[in-house]
């Protein structure tokens, strides 16, 4: 379970995050669409540890993300994250790219590794791209390397930001079908998307951001189809 | 002509000692490499760490190593220590020296080439629960020595010729050292000196062919 408690931050003077309340159980797919600059990808960075907050807390099942003694890198193998860069790592193949950090940070064997990394390579459709370097592969194929790296740290839960932002439209969905199967098989998923289809198609909730605050949550249905905010109705209609 | 005969014979009788100081000049110039490698490795972590001593030691030391002739940078490696007590022989100071210079060139070598490395590679590594130290070491290095290849083997051929500057300290086992030491014995001064220059003029060119060949396997993706 992720909750987010009155969670303030700001980056100088610039307020990003006004008290943020939410609590992701376990299990759900949680969508955050919102406009440029709402915060969305702060939330997610400081979910995870990468950006400091300015108060409130956030418990990654009930460990403290910010507190002084928790141990941020062990922490952040139960996290993880795919970002809209695809950040393949261009000097090694897309095999190395996914034992790296099960090798070097959980300790793995390199047969333990290779196992689990051709596992989650199959799944998200890469099985035979083994040995090729990133260079080679499309931006839909780099992006599901990213996602089967992230996945083979067996993480408990997975934040996705704007992972389809980047591609070109004709290989979004291949990597929306990816993130479509996750959810089927019960990940915990938080989802920053522009993809207002497959928010509704694949979320629990989802969550509204404006400005820093989380303005609406709900199921798709209601959320889409009765708007309460005027600015959701605003963004929906620009969206449209 | 200028009342000097050539005698090529004589000169080339003594290439196997200048070969064995070849052997010598390499032997130093290799050393220095690995070593300067390694501390210029060290100093790129000194400037990222934020730790303003660390970063402070670093600046200093690519500024003095890049703005200072080397001459003086070997001279004060044997001849200014000493003044301290410290005596190193004429193989360690010069040893020293090159080191010296080599990691202060490729720190700022380095340094240019993390620019061409985007801050969202380290921050994938530290998404997948490595340590800072740990991102820079699997994902940044392994990348950054790719960039800098060329210009670390620019670096390894000026160290192959700043072996020259041994004999300042009384070094006499290295190529120039030795061409020197014949050149008091035979006075044949322009034959062995042009020997010594084909044979420094060889190692070069073998170094630059060789790396090209390294390149071609490590530059793949
Ligand atoms: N490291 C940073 N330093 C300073 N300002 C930042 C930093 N990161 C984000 N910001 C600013 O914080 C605000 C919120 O950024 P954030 O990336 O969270 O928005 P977002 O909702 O993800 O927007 P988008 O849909 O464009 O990705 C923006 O105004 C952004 O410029
Ligand atoms: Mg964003």
């Amino acid at each position: 379970m992720i909750e987010i408690e009155n969670v303030y931050k700001s980056f100088g003077a610039l307020q990003v995050l006004k008290g943020i309340n939410l609590t992701v159980p376990n299990g759900e797919v949680l969508t955050v669409i919102g406009g440029s600059g709402s915060g969305k990808s702060t939330l997610l960075t400081c979910i995870n540890g990468l950006e400091k907050i300015d108060s409130g807390r956030i418990l990654v099942d009930g460990t403290d993300v910010h507190a002084k003694s928790t141990d941020l890198n062990k922490l952040r193998q139960k996290l993880g994250i795919v970002f809209q860069q695809f950040n393949a790592f261009p000097h090694l193949t897309v095999l190395e790219n996914v034992t790296l950090a099960p090798r070097k940070v959980l300790g793995q064997s390199k047969e333990q590794a290779r196992e689990m990394a051709v596992k989650q390579l199959s799944h998200v459709g890469l099985g035979d791209k083994l040995d090729v370097y990133p260079s080679r592969l499309s931006g839909g194929q780099q992006q599901r390397m990213a996602i089967a790296r992230a996945l083979a740290m067996s993480p408990d839960y997975m934040l996705f930001d704007e992972v389809t932002s980047a591609l070109d439209p004709q290989l979004v969905g291949e990597v929306l079908d990816t993130l479509r199967l996750l959810a089927s098989e019960g990940m915990t998923m938080i989802c920053v998307t522009h993809e207002m289809k497959f928010a509704r198609e694949v979320s629990d909730r989802v969550a509204f951001f404006d400005k820093g605050v989380m303005a609406e949550i709900a199921p798709p249905a209601q959320l889409f189809d009765a708007p309460q905010t005027e600015s959701l109705k605003t963004f929906l209609a620009a969206t449209h | 002509m200028f009342g000097y005969t050539f005698q090529w014979k004589q000169a080339l009788s003594k290439l196997p000692q200048m070969l064995d100081g070849a052997l010598v000049t390499m032997e130093i110039a290799l050393l220095s490499m690995a070593i300067g490698i390694a501390l210029a490795v060290l100093l790129t972590l000194f400037r990222l760490s934020g730790n303003r001593v660390l970063n402070g030691f670093a600046v200093t030391w690519v500024e003095v190593a890049r703005n200072t002739p080397a001459l003086f940078q070997i001279y004060m490696a044997h001849f200014g220590v000493a003044s301290f007590g410290i005596h190193f022989s004429p193989f360690t100071s010069l040893l020293i020296g090159i080191t010296f210079n080599n990691a202060g060139y490729l720190a700022e070598n380095f340094r240019g080439a993390l620019k061409a490395i985007p801050e969202t590679q380290t921050r994938a590594g530290r998404s997948l629960g490595m340590t800072p130290l740990e991102a820079f070491g699997y994902i940044v290095m392994p990348q950054m020595l790719r960039i800098a290849f060329l210009p670390m083997t620019n670096q390894m051929v000026w160290a192959i010729l700043m072996t020259s500057l041994g004999v300042t300290v009384g070094l006499n086992i290295d190529l120039y050292g030795v061409t020197q030491d014949l050149n008091a014995l035979t006075f044949r001064t322009f034959e062995l000196f042009a020997i010594a220059g084909v044979i420094f003029y060889l190692i070069t060119k073998i170094i630059q062919l060789g790396a090209r060949l390294v390149a071609a396997r490590l530059f793949r993706y």
